[in-house]
């Protein structure tokens, strides 16, 4: 996600980079330039606004510091912002009530089933007991698949009775909950736009009848400028307690979450990465403001690293990532690294120096990646030794030997070491990132 | 168009003040003005630099003089939507083969269904394909909508291979002899080179049994979604050529200003617009309709309406 902002933000601030002082006039021009860049992220119009003004201010202050360039003073006014507008802080879901129950809504399509299904099984892998409630009874089909879903987790799910309102259908869960000794209860309503005045009125009626610990709205990654509005009626309505973005797996710029936190002010809880049900993460404002201006992610890798491979593996493997003089053998240890720690292409993007990549083209290494692995696997297998440490002394001789040993063609040796010095540049790229990094890190 | 104002009389009495509204004010045309006009695109989801571009024309015109300002905008807008002729179904030939993408939940199953309703309305004789072979209850849903339009379906199991769906679906439209099949698929994020290579292999076994088929491939956007819906329209775009639009949700209180953008860019007939959760609720795209509903312009004040 804001794969573009990070663009055009870091080519801003190259711009600015080389001027002794922040003056008005380049602080305006970098602006113009980000106010356009925030535009297409789907940040609110009344946000973007705001939001430059602040800058603004805080970067014509009093702040500068002698002791960093101006570019590097107007990131962090910049990021810091972000990191402001996003939240600053995570918060959880409220689970202190026994049964907790969360009620999810949301526009059509946004994702919720799905959703619900993945906070299922989220929550029963914690070791709570979950009961999800079929509320959407007017999409066809929709009872069915949250029943799909639910045997996929292995929870249990209320389905609602012939005729049953949905306000009697929540009352009757709840008792269930109550008397069968569930302790965490996901109200799967159906997708309703904000002006539906009578569908709203369901939700209320609902939100009654079960009193929710927690109102969750859904919302699409991509969604456009109307999420404001959405979430500040929704909020009103119904007191929204918290925000689950999805699709992010897209390539959506995902302002819509920028926007509506700022003016609804609830916690994002999760992000969506997926259509499967462990596709869901946690979410952090901090986090996602550094990403926002290009520097990559790397607590979020290294912590998903964490949770699959065991840690000796992952030190080395992250000194090798930020050690930038890659030869074979790192690669190949590399490779049966990544394996473990599922899609290359979501990996890839929490790397610093990664945003500057293209989703496309992030996505088109990925493949590339998953097609050729089990290739250049056997093509470094059947290197020598030294191959392997020294590429550059593998000649045209040689190759045909490796492919021969391979089984495959020269021309898939030449493409391996083409990869072989893309990866390479990418870590170096990565190395001056991560210097950057740790910079700005307090 | 009537048709469309009184789909659209619900959520447009809930319009806050909209352009409608600036114009009706007959203030000058000044600075102010401008910004907010460019500001109310903007909420509508118009690409920020062609938003940019339209308020210059608009200062231009005003130079000018010529003309009432909101028949300029009015007129500028339009023009971005230039329509060539109407989609019917009759256009198409025997056993003809049209194909439903997008990302997801953005709308396709829900549209196939309503165009096979609609198809039915017009005295053609559809069948649909249930290819969505992945999301949990996939074609359960279009078979449950089956019964509704009172059509029939072709589906497979779930987890089977969406591309022999299709098939068959194409192959059972040439047996039964249908005017038309209507395909729908598995919602897939554009950005993912399997699932979109996925969809290459449905058209590649459509090719099959039809060189031509698929005649249509229509993609369903979202009228939620922001400027990420040009990102959807361009992938699709380039990995099967589309030939359609069909615009959903629009009776939200979005306006899908991307649609400029986006008929810009592809240059592909925007042919229909949902308009609700109803079998009913598809209607033929307007230019005029859809710019009026974006500026909050009511129907009786456009004169040419009813
Ligand atoms: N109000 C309104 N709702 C719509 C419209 N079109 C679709 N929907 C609703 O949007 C939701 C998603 O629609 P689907 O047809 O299931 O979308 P899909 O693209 O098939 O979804 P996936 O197959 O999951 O990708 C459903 O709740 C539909 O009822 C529309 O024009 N207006
Ligand atoms: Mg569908």
């Amino acid at each position: 996600m804001f794969d573009h902002l990070s663009n055009s933000l870091q080519k801003t601030f190259k711009n600015l980079r080389g001027y002794g002082k922040l003056s008005e006039k380049n602080v305006t021009d970098a602006l113009r330039e980000i106010r356009l860049a925030l535009l297409e992220a789907d940040v609110h119009f009344q946000v973007v606004k705001d939001f430059i003004r602040q800058v603004k201010e805080k970067a014509l202050g009093q702040e500068v510091l002698a002791s960093v360039s101006p570019g590097q003073q107007f990131t962090k006014c910049v990021q810091d912002e972000l990191t402001e507008l996003l939240g600053r802080d995570h918060k959880a879901f409220d689970l202190s009530a026994n049964p907790t129950m969360i009620m999810m809504l949301g526009l059509h399509g946004a994702g919720k089933t799905t959703t619900t299904g993945k906070l299922a099984a989220k929550f029963s892998r914690a070791g709570r007991k979950v009961l999800l409630v079929a509320c959407d009874i007017r999409r066809p089909a929709a009872v069915e698949q949250l029943n799909v879903l639910a045997g996929q987790v292995g929870v249990d799910v209320v389905n609602p009775n012939p005729g049953e309102s949905v306000p009697e259908l929540g009352m009757r869960a709840r008792d269930r909950a109550m008397t069968q000794g569930y302790n965490l209860v996901i109200f799967d309503t159906g997708g309703r736009f904000q002006v539906d005045d009578e569908l709203v009125r369901e939700l209320e009626e609902l939100r009654d009848m079960v009193n929710p610990q927690n109102t969750v709205l859904v919302v699409d990654a991509a969604m456009g400028q109307e999420s404001v509005n959405v979430a500040q009626t929704f909020h009103e309505r119904v007191n929204l307690t918290g925000l689950i973005l999805t699709k992010l797996d897209g390539d959506a710029r995902g302002g819509a979450a920028l926007s509506i936190q700022s003016v609804v002010g609830v916690p994002i809880h999760l992000v969506g990465v997926g259509e499967k049900t462990e596709d869901l993460e946690d979410f952090h404002p901090d986090r996602l403001a550094s990403r926002i201006l290009g520097m990559g992610d790397v607590v979020t890798l290294v912590e998903k690293a964490q949770d699959m491979v065991d840690e000796t593996s992952m030190a080395k493997m992250e000194k090798q990532l930020l050690k930038g003089d890659l030869n074979f053998e790192d690669m190949l240890s590399q490779m049966q690294q990544m394996k473990k720690l599922g899609p290359i292409d979501k990996l890839m993007e929490m790397m610093p120096g990664m945003p500057q990549v293209s989703a496309e083209e992030r996505q088109r290494m990925a493949d590339q990646g998953k097609v050729q692995s089990r290739r250049f696997e056997a093509i470094i297998l059947s290197m020598t030794p030294k191959e392997r440490r020294k590429p550059h002394v593998i000649n045209a001789k040689r190759k045909q030997r490796i492919a021969r040993g391979a089984g495959t063609r020269v021309k898939d040796v030449n493409d391996l070491i083409k990869q072989f010095n893309q990866a390479k540049k990418m870590t170096k790229k990565l190395k001056k990132q991560q210097k950057k990094l740790l910079r700005f890190s307090k | 168009m009537a048709n469309w104002f009184k789909a659209l009389g619900k959520t447009r009495n809930l319009f806050k003040e909209t352009l409608g509204g600036i114009f009706s004010r007959d203030k000058d045309l000044d600075e102010a003005t401008l910004e907010e006009l460019e500001e109310e695109l903007l909420a509508a989801d118009v690409a920020p630099r062609l938003a940019a571009e339209v308020i210059a024309a608009l200062d231009k015109a005003r130079r000018g003089g010529n003309r009432s300002r909101r028949d300029v905008l009015k007129q500028v807008l339009i023009d971005q939507l230039a329509q060539t002729t109407p989609f019917t179904f009759s256009q198409l030939p025997p056993n003809a083969c049209l194909l439903i993408v997008g990302v997801n939940g953005s709308g396709k199953t829900t549209t196939t269904a309503k165009l096979a309703h609609l198809a039915l309305e017009e005295g053609i004789d559809p069948l649909m394909g249930a290819a969505d072979t992945f999301r949990a209850a996939g074609s359960d849903q279009l078979r449950i909508w089956a019964e509704m339009v009172g059509c029939e379906v072709v589906a497979g199991k779930q987890g089977s291979d969406a591309a022999a769906v299709a098939y068959d679906a194409l192959d059972a439209c040439i047996a039964r002899n249908r005017d038309l099949v209507v395909i729908d698929t598995a919602g897939r994020m554009h950005n993912k080179a399997p699932l979109m290579d996925e969809l290459k292999k449905i058209v590649r076994s459509l090719n099959k049994r039809v060189p031509e088929a698929p005649q249509e491939t229509w993609i369903v956007l979202d009228a939620t979604i922001g400027q990420n819906a040009l990102m959807q329209a361009r992938f699709f775009n380039e990995t099967i050529p589309l030939t359609g639009i069909v615009i959903t949700k629009l009776d939200g209180s979005s306006k899908a200003g991307c649609l400029f953008s986006i008929k810009k860019e592809l240059d592909v007939p925007i042919v229909f617009t949902g308009l609700g959760e109803r079998k009913e609720d598809l209607v033929p795209f307007e230019a005029e309709a859809f710019v009026d509903g974006l500026l909050g312009i009511k129907d009786d004040d456009t004169g040419d309406d009813n």
